[in-house]
């Protein structure tokens, strides 16, 4: 759509700029201000320049958390978008009983992300979860606050149940917008299911499934409630993310410098993504626009 | 019916292919497989069971004996959290910051959303752009800086903080998600409307307001979610008065030990807001949670 060069148009977002000011100008300024300086108490601030990211960029644990974050970004999307695109090409396309797979697959997304822990951290428990009990009658050792590896399956599945319906969701809607002609040619040329997957689904999904991705790959990156109902950040530090482990040097130990400094170079990886994210999507609404 | 509209050199077929165009009109498109669907969605749905049978039991039940479904069937779990403040006050607590929370965002979301979907003006993509950085800020980032303001101004542990705090992601939300209904609203409307001799706010509370109710409906599921399911800015802002449901789950560690089947019943009640209007909703979930982008 052709749009109107209208300069007036500012005061219609004039409440949307005052109000976003106030709730993300003003306490990402504050973290700025926090960034540079240091504090013996007191409300006394000094004047420390880069040196809190120059420390930062040197501390061990903020690169052993980014590691963490970005193995467990890795993981859950290399789970989530095959699995979450396998079962669009699965749902039922109308009818019953694609309102009934769509209302049921919607479930986990709408459930507050603290409970979504308390169900795993229920399901889980050896003694009381379904999940547990059952994995250690089968004598398979599982205990998610003691074993590493127990914990990260554990933050790992919970994370596929929880979103996975997200993937699919989108996935489903790039698959309803194909016209039928499309099918109805690659029967006329018997094309085999893998070809019609490979070169009409996909090509047309991709513009959802980047959208599916990008989205993902944000909110993993910045997930905090989940794991730490569950497991807490441990066994020791071996499910801190790096929200965990921000929240824990903000708000836990007070160290402003360092856990500024550590939230600014956190928003630049979430900005670069972002603008990934933007470009992605005005190219799709370009795309949209012309066809 | 016009979709059943014949593809160029449809005529030309061989006899059985149109026949079964004519006869379904879905056989063209692969049929999924309904056992993986039914193993997927008992994937999903077989934790919320097991917090619902939680929730249906006695404590002693849950740990003394392991159970599939409850041999003892109770709702004295839902009854202590419906008659004691300290847990429904909690249900209370998110739920006005919510409604606070959906109103605002959408009230100034909406002039802003027809803004960027009709005109454009200096610095417009910029700002679309900034809007969504917020929408993907991580609030652990916010976290500190926002205690600290809102302690500044003598908003802490009110309703209407944790209400502002959340405009941080649910105002962009509400904007791109309107944003995505509006562009769908043909332009022409607006003008005829102007010609008619409608002023602005009278076309857009009358005529365009109505037009993407649909979208407003969206938007405002998405906020009220979005505001819901948060834990951490929630949690920071509040100590007693606001305390929200979820902060108040997080604390049930009395001394004791935890009582399971009380956090297991305060859990399902949480996900019945969801869960009511979900059906509503279905068609549009992929939607808004794509930012009005599908």
């Amino acid at each position: 759509m052709d749009k109107t060069v209208n300069q007036k148009a500012w005061f219609l977002v004039l409440p949307v700029l005052v109000l976003v000011a106030f709730s993300a100008v003003i306490p990402l300024m504050t973290v700025v201000n926090y960034s540079v300086q240091d504090t013996f108490g007191n409300n006394q601030f000094f004047w420390a320049g880069l040196e809190w990211f120059s420390e930062m960029l040197e501390s061990q644990r903020m690169w052993d958390a980014l590691w963490r974050q970005l193995t467990f970004s890795a993981i859950i999307l290399a789970i989530e978008v095959p699995l979450g695109i396998f079962v669009a090409l699965n749902m039922p396309k109308k009818g019953f009983w694609a309102s009934v797979c769509l209302v049921l697959m919607s479930l986990p997304l709408l459930i507050p992300w603290n409970v979504v822990g308390t169900i795993w951290q229920i399901f889980g428990r050896v003694d009381i979860g379904l999940l547990g009990y059952t994995l250690s009658k089968l004598g398979i050792s599982y205990n998610y606050t003691q074993d590493i590896f127990a914990a990260w399956v554990t933050v790992i599945v919970m994370d596929v149940w929880h979103w996975t319906s997200l993937v699919a969701l989108l996935a489903y809607a790039g698959l309803q917008s194909i016209p039928d002609a499309y099918y109805q040619a690659a029967k006329i040329d018997q094309a085999s299911r893998w070809k019609v997957f490979r070169y009409i689904e996909l090509p047309k999904m991709t513009g959802v499934l980047m959208i599916a991705i990008l989205l993902r790959f944000m909110d993993s990156f910045m997930i905090y409630t989940e794991p730490f109902v569950v497991t807490g950040g441990g066994p020791g530090n071996a499910t801190t993310f790096l929200s965990i482990d921000l929240v824990k040097m903000a708000l836990g130990q007070f160290d402003l410098g360092p856990a500024a400094a550590f939230s600014l170079m956190y928003f630049l990886v979430i900005l670069l993504i972002s603008w990934v994210f933007y470009t992605v999507m005005t190219n799709l609404d370009k795309r949209d626009a012309t066809s | 019916m016009t979709d059943t509209a014949q593809a160029p050199g449809a005529a030309g077929l061989p006899r059985d292919v149109t026949e079964t165009r004519t006869a379904t009109k879905k056989r063209f498109r692969p049929n999924g497989s309904a056992v993986v669907m039914v193993l997927y969605l008992l994937f999903l749905l077989v934790p919320i069971y097991w917090l619902l049978n939680m929730s249906l039991k006695t404590n002693t039940e849950i740990l003394n004996s392991f159970t599939l479904w409850p041999r003892n069937l109770t709702l004295d779990n839902y009854r202590t959290i419906l008659t004691d403040p300290a847990w429904y006050m909690g249900y209370v607590n998110s739920l006005i910051y919510v409604v606070m929370n959906t109103v605002i965002s959408l009230s100034v979301a909406l002039p802003a959303a027809y803004a960027f979907s009709r005109y454009s003006f200096m610095g417009d993509k910029h700002l679309f752009f900034w809007l969504l950085t917020n929408r993907m800020a991580p609030p652990a980032v916010f976290a500190l800086p926002f205690f600290q303001l809102y302690s500044s101004v003598g908003l802490f542990d009110t309703h209407i903080a944790v209400a502002l705090a959340h405009c941080l992601f649910n105002v962009p939300l509400a904007v791109w998600i309107l944003e995505g209904f509006m562009r769908g609203v043909p332009k022409e409307i607006d003008e005829t409307a102007y010609i008619d001799g409608y002023s602005f706010p009278k076309f857009f509370v009358k005529i365009f307001i109505p037009l993407i109710a649909s979208g407003i409906g969206v938007a405002a599921f998405f906020c009220f979610m979005f505001s819901w399911v948060e834990l951490l800015l929630s949690r920071t802002l509040t100590t007693v008065d606001a305390k929200p449901i979820s902060a108040i789950m997080t604390r049930t560690q009395g001394a004791s030990g935890i009582d399971w089947g009380v956090l297991a019943a305060a859990g399902v009640l949480t996900i019945v807001p969801g869960a009511l209007v979900i059906y509503f909703v279905r068609n549009y979930i992929a939607k808004g949670f794509a930012l009005g982008r599908v």
